[in-house]
């Protein structure tokens, strides 16, 4: 037999670092779990794929209409359609992943009761399986965008580390939801609230330069999401670039959400089994 | 020297009580505790916690199969948790060498919509198994469960033999250097288990270390070495398996002839409308007895209650060796005149009861268990430990030569001699 490691089990310490080498050693079950969520999402719904797609295009006509048409709110000088998807695309990300994530250990009761493995790589494949849609939607985006002959962004190499820091903020609010909801059932009637409020407090439907500039700018950006979708969009279109100081507080407070998320996480993981 | 595969010291497992099995709270009383405990500081351990498991010390060295045996609560899962990782100990601790393989559940994490060859790639992940390990063991796997025609269908439509079959493979070849396995075996047809129990001595044989958890008796002394007996969350005996299945066997049930269950034992909620009450057995003068002659007949007694009216119903008994083999199993409505009679039991209360002849049981002691149930619709309650008693052997046939009979049984036959004429 090859060489033998040797587990020690003991009560651990309350403060413990974020185990990352741990959770290499699963990145596989990370990947099959991921794949397992995309390819039942696709097998079980009649429209398949096509969902990925469906959602950000209504999303786009209902905000064409109401805050287009209706409430005549500027859009930074792009067509509508092209503003409204481009902050789309970031925020269905952030939403479907944090939902996603916010139920993960609840759903899989079984597996967290049963198995071992790095509590860890649940949350974190609910976010990262919005990845897919992610993509699909883009490759939509390039179409819409040619379709209103908008001009892509010289900005566009930014993009990556905007994508970047809303994964993060959804990985930090995942892990604080999903782990609040081992323990309080509630957290599955919070979350809807929660994100349909977020939208709304985010530069989805309007852009962030309607916001007052300097103090208004700053209490904006503690919504770590402002800042990043408002980035997306710059990144993309080139319209409607972030102040500094409203993207600096927005990602000093997305840096707070995930390292306390992390830290709260392993605290209570290791009573999952027995509270869940 | 031989090494060590398991080294548990000292392990404990306390639980908040209320946090099992089902411990989640809403917020609201997480808030409202939260504010008790800042305005009372500090008295949240106060009486309101459980110690599933304590003071639990044993080693097991490599490629040894141990037995682990104990009632329902006594922390036998515990235990296993806490090998498997999925739970922490509250104090002590354990030192593992190598993988440890669980079955706790086996196809956890199996989903629905799959085939059965994505869930083996999935579940294989789950459990803790390389890609490159699943490919290459994978055509063993299927094989091994033998759904090969419906490996590309969903596992949806698989019946649920199927599924544990496909399930069990997945888990047999994760080759851990130690298994875990946790009542396996009460599922599946016999066939099927039969070849679950020959895979896990194999395992043993190939010099791993198993951790079987079983009700059954006579899978623990086919398969263990050695087995641990827990009592209320402490190691009440290690010994070779047959004595400690005897001791398991002979310990913790009533030793007054006599077993009566009460509305505040756990679990009995599960088997409304049926209401188990007593189980005794009478001697030749009607008094509950720990002890009965084998050559007098004697009887067993049932008492319980029905809430509402059952259709079909049967309520019986097993009997039991000291060592857990099985004996007999007889049911009230065994007649089919009585059955017939009998077809819906309306709600009251009731005694079922029967009469073991003379002569029939050797000496020694046995183990009474109960059954009510509707066939192939519903068990209400099963106990199959319930009371132990003795068999004293004084008078039975052949006591004329001091020597101990083989068998449970020690029927007086009727022989003839005869002269053979050539």
């Amino acid at each position: 037999m090859s060489v033998q490691s040797t587990t020690l089990i003991r009560p651990s310490r309350r403060f413990r670092g974020p185990g990352l080498p741990e959770l290499w050693r699963y990145r596989e079950l990370l990947y099959f779990l991921i794949w397992r969520d995309v390819k039942v999402r696709y097998k079980q719904t009649l429209l398949g794929a096509a969902w990925a797609i469906l959602k950000p295009v209504f999303g786009m006509v209902i905000f064409s209409v109401i805050f287009g048409r209706l409430a005549e709110v500027p859009t930074d000088g792009v067509a509508g359609p092209v503003f409204y998807f481009t902050g789309l695309l970031p925020w269905l990300f952030f939403q479907d992943g944090v939902a996603k994530a916010s139920n993960s250990l609840v759903v899989g009761r079984n597996l967290v009761t049963k198995v071992y493995f790095p509590r860890m790589v649940m949350p974190l494949a609910g976010v990262l399986g919005g990845a897919v849609d992610l993509g699909l939607a883009g490759v939509v985006l390039v179409g819409i965008m040619f379709a209103y002959r908008a001009p892509l962004s010289p900005a566009i190499w930014t993009l990556p580390l905007f994508l970047l820091v809303t994964l993060l903020i959804a990985v930090g609010v995942g892990l604080w939801l999903s782990a609040l909801n081992v323990a309080y059932r509630d957290i599955a009637y919070v979350t809807p609230f929660l994100l349909q409020a977020w939208m709304y407090a985010s530069p989805v439907a309007y852009s962030a330069t309607l916001i007052p500039e300097g103090t208004g700018q700053l209490i904006y950006g503690l919504n770590p999401m402002a800042g990043v979708i408002q980035g997306f969009r710059w990144a993309v279109l080139g319209v409607g670039q972030p102040d500094p100081a409203m993207l600096g507080v927005s990602l000093a407070v997305a840096s707070l959400v995930l390292l306390s998320g992390v830290a709260y996480f392993r605290a209570v993981e290791r009573s999952f089994a027995d509270v869940i | 020297m031989t090494t060590l595969a398991i080294r548990a010291l000292n392990l404990g497992k306390r639980y908040r009580l209320g946090e099992s099995p089902s411990g989640y709270r809403t917020l609201r009383e997480g808030l409202a505790s939260g504010v008790q405990r800042l305005l009372r500081r500090a008295s949240i351990d106060r009486g309101d916690t459980l110690w599933a498991m304590r003071g639990v010390s044993f080693e097991v060295e490599v490629g040894k199969l141990l037995g682990i045996i104990g009632r329902n609560g006594a922390g036998k899962s515990t235990l296993l948790k806490i090998l498997a990782r999925v739970t922490e100990p509250t104090e002590g601790e354990a030192e593992i060498r190598g993988r440890v393989g669980s079955l706790l559940e086996v196809g956890t994490g199996f989903h629905p919509e799959l085939t059965g060859r994505e869930n083996i790639y999935l579940n294989g992940a789950i459990l803790g198994m390389k890609r490159t390990e699943i490919e290459r063991k994978f055509d063993e796997i299927v094989a091994f469960s033998e759904v090969e025609p419906f490996i590309d269908t969903p596992i949806k439509r698989y019946s649920s033999g199927m599924n544990l079959r496909l399930a069990f493979s997945v888990a047999a070849h994760l080759e851990p250097e130690i298994l875990v396995v946790d009542e396996v075996l009460a599922v599946g047809d016999a066939e099927f288990q039969r070849k679950c129990l020959g895979k896990m001595s194999s395992v043993a044989q190939e010099g791993r270390t198993v951790v079987f958890v079983s009700h059954d008796m006579s899978a623990i002394l086919r398969l263990t070495d050695e087995a641990i007996v827990l009592e209320r969350g402490r190691i009440a005996r290690r010994a070779p398996s047959a004595e400690a299945v005897e001791y398991y066997m002979a310990s913790g049930m009533a030793e007054a002839g006599q077993r009566t269950w009460s509305e505040a034992d756990p679990g009995l909620s599960a088997s409304r409308p049926f209401r188990p009450l007593a189980l005794r057995v009478l001697d030749g003068s009607e008094r509950a007895a720990t002890r009965v002659m084998g050559s007098e007949p004697f009887s067993v007694e049932f008492e319980y209650e029905l809430e509402q009216d059952i259709q079909g119903l049967r309520v019986g008994v097993y009997l039991f060796t000291g060592r857990g083999e099985p004996v007999f199993t007889s049911f009230d409505t065994d007649n089919p005149v009585a059955y017939a009679e009998l077809a819906v039991r309306r709600a009251g209360r009731y005694r079922s009861r029967c009469r073991i002849p003379g002569d029939l049981l050797n000496e020694g002691r046995f183990v009474l268990g109960v059954n009510a149930s509707v066939f192939r619709v519903k068990s209400y309650f099963t106990e199959e430990h319930a009371l132990s008693f003795a068999v004293d052997g004084t008078g039975a046939p052949g006591s004329q030569w001091a020597e101990p009979r083989r068998g449970p049984l020690r029927p007086a036959l009727a022989w003839e001699i005869a002269e053979a004429v050539a």
